[in-house]
């Protein structure tokens, strides 16, 4: 993978491409907002298709409702707001009406995990890939830039059942190519290795994209996967990579418990034990500060990686 | 269809009712009896619907959401003999296996459940997004919900109750089955509901009162309901009912929201209601 950096955007602008495109090749995709339009930038699909973009208002239980009952008839709604509404605030609508009813509805969560910054812990949801994995029929994304997200939005309208697209506020780095076709449930290679598994999502993944080059000079060479798709997890790609490496460390901007580290000691317990850190937020809420300076102190950033690296390939010894 | 030919429909189901809740000896034959009779003049007299092919779409047919789900029995039954699935298949509710779960849902694949309910709140805001697939498909057919009136108490009620108005959900017909009545007891006392009409009203909706077990007061009022749709307001029907109706000790009280009669009780109460159609 080419890790130059095309420009910085942020993903949920990646989401507004995307879904102005989903709602360009198909007439049936619909989108709903409860009253964070710009936030989420949904603007332009509004704007292009204003017959088929519904402002719900602060009424997020009635918007996913809403949705689950317009694609009853072959419409492919899509709802916006913060991944903190989008989840805990409506999981009983989700859970009865959207997952168990298996509605092809696509929950488009915005503004995830402490990257949210300043707006504080109310906000800052860290919860919600535990919380959406959870549902049986749903599908958890959460993909790790601009042109990812982009690509993944568009899959996410192509594909028939519920979807929970996790995306974020800041501006990062944007390396993937434009217009790759995205596959769900298929991890994204982006450096092979030998010495230890780097598994990471979302914006933790321009993270560890970054603890490469520090790793190679210390004699570690790293492989790195991205599960942008949480749920269905590539287990093929995960165990496959891991037979090799014998030792994991997994980086995400959520929970330890009910995320993505969670999903893969999971497979990794049951099918190939090995000696495995997670750099993830440890059972405590966010705060209020910027966007690096959250990573940071919930060790969160590139040197917790290599510190998470340096330990496991230790442990392995 | 005569109001004779709804009203021997309406005893057979409240019949299937008893039966069924009496058969697995759990589910809620209250709320059920009550609003056996506004569901039975929907579903064989009202509604434009196409039982013998079931599309999950609902496109060029009216809908029809069930919000207060557990009283499944009163839906399943109607579903039955309208022939969405065969009427034997009553026999299977609430048991293990069934496609007739303890509330509707749609895994199992039941013809006529288009979305699981049982969680209270959340039937008003599927109507209205499935009304708005209507109006954007230009299918000019109604979208019907039931709720319960205890279900008002949730907030998520008087989210879409807001939304429908401001939007112009003018194919919608909402029905609450207002029995007064709710587990715990009177809603006078548990969560009074102050002037529901008043407030639908305030909300923006046009609100029209019936008597909800008089056969003939529910087929002119959900005549005239859909007579006036597409007129730039949604329309909400306060139906006065009687938790328990056909069945004298069920009528009055709450005790029976969730409770199974016993063998006793159950023949009692069968003996109340003709048999019309012939028990499944």
């Amino acid at each position: 993978m080419d890790f130059t950096i095309q420009n910085n955007k942020d993903t949920r602008s990646g989401f507004g491409e995307g879904l102005l495109e989903a709602g360009r090749r198909n007439p049936k995709v619909v989108a709903f907002c409860a009253d964070l339009t710009g936030s989420l930038k949904m603007g332009d699909f509004a704007k292009e298709f204003p017959e088929r973009f519904f402002q719900t208002g602060i009424a997020e239980a009635n918007m996913i409702n809403m949705a689950a009952g317009m694609a009853l008839s072959g419409f492919v709604p899509f709802t916006g707001t913060f991944a903190a509404f989008s989840t805990g605030r409506v999981y009983d609508q989700i859970r009865q009406s959207v997952a168990y009813s298996n509605k092809n509805v696509k929950i488009a969560a915005s503004h995830a995990g402490v990257t949210l910054g300043e707006d504080g812990a109310t906000h800052q949801i860290l919860e919600d890939i535990g919380l959406m994995k959870m549902l049986p029929n749903m599908t958890v994304i959460v993909p790790c830039d601009f042109n990812q997200t982009k690509n993944a939005t568009i899959a996410a309208a192509e594909y028939d059942g519920p979807v929970y697209l996790r995306f974020g506020r800041p501006k990062v780095p944007n390396f993937t190519p434009v217009d790759e076709k995205f596959v769900i449930g298929k991890a994204q290679m982006l450096q092979e290795g030998t010495d230890v598994t780097i598994f990471a999502c979302g914006h933790l993944v321009w993270k560890a994209v970054q603890a490469l080059p520090i790793l190679k000079e210390m004699g570690i060479n790293a492989e790195l996967i991205n599960i942008h798709t949480i749920k269905p997890l590539d287990v093929e790609a995960v165990l496959k990579s891991v037979k090799k490496t014998r030792c994991v460390v997994t980086a995400e901007e959520h929970q330890r418990n009910g995320g993505l580290g969670d999903s893969i000691a999971q497979v990794l317990a049951t099918n190939m034990p090995c000696p495995m850190e997670m750099v993830a937020v440890n059972d405590v809420f966010g705060q209020s500060g910027t966007p690096d300076e959250l990573l940071k102190a919930y060790h969160l950033d590139t040197p917790d990686i290599v510190e998470a690296v340096k330990k496991v390939v230790g442990r392995k010894q | 269809m005569t109001i004779n030919e709804l009203e021997r429909i309406a005893s057979q189901v409240r019949r299937d009712i008893i039966r069924m809740v009496h058969g697995c000896q759990s589910g809620h034959p209250g709320g059920s009896l009550g609003a056996t009779d506004i569901v039975t003049a929907l579903y064989f007299d009202q509604m434009q619907i196409d039982s013998a092919n079931f599309r999950m779409d609902g496109n060029g047919e009216d809908m029809f959401f069930l919000s207060n789900g557990h009283i499944s029995p009163m839906f399943y039954s109607i579903l039955a003999r309208r022939g969405y699935f065969p009427v034997k298949e009553l026999a299977t509710f609430r048991r293990l296996g069934t496609r007739l779960q303890g509330h509707p849902t749609t895994a199992e694949g039941l013809p006529g459940v288009r979305i699981a309910s049982g969680s209270l709140g959340q039937g008003l805001s599927v109507a209205v997004g499935a009304a708005q697939a209507k109006r954007l498909n230009g299918d000019k057919h109604l979208v019907f919900v039931l709720m319960g009136d205890g279900e008002q108490e949730e907030g998520q009620i008087w989210e879409a109750a807001m939304y429908a108005p401001a939007k112009g959900v003018d194919n919608l017909i909402a029905i609450v089955d207002y029995n007064k009545k709710q587990i715990d007891g009177p809603t006078d006392d548990v969560l009074n509901l102050g002037d529901l009409r008043a407030k639908y009203e305030a909300f923006g909706w046009n609100v029209l009162e019936m008597s909800g077990n008089n056969m003939q007061a529910v087929v002119n009022t959900l005549k005239f309901a859909r007579e006036n749709a597409f007129q730039g307001a949604p329309q909400l029907i306060l139906a006065h009912t009687e938790m328990g109706m056909g069945v004298d000790f069920m009528m009055g009280t709450h005790k029976w929201h969730g409770s199974a009669p016993n063998d006793e009780q159950a023949a009692n109460a069968l003996s109340q209601l003709e048999e019309t159609l012939g028990d499944y």
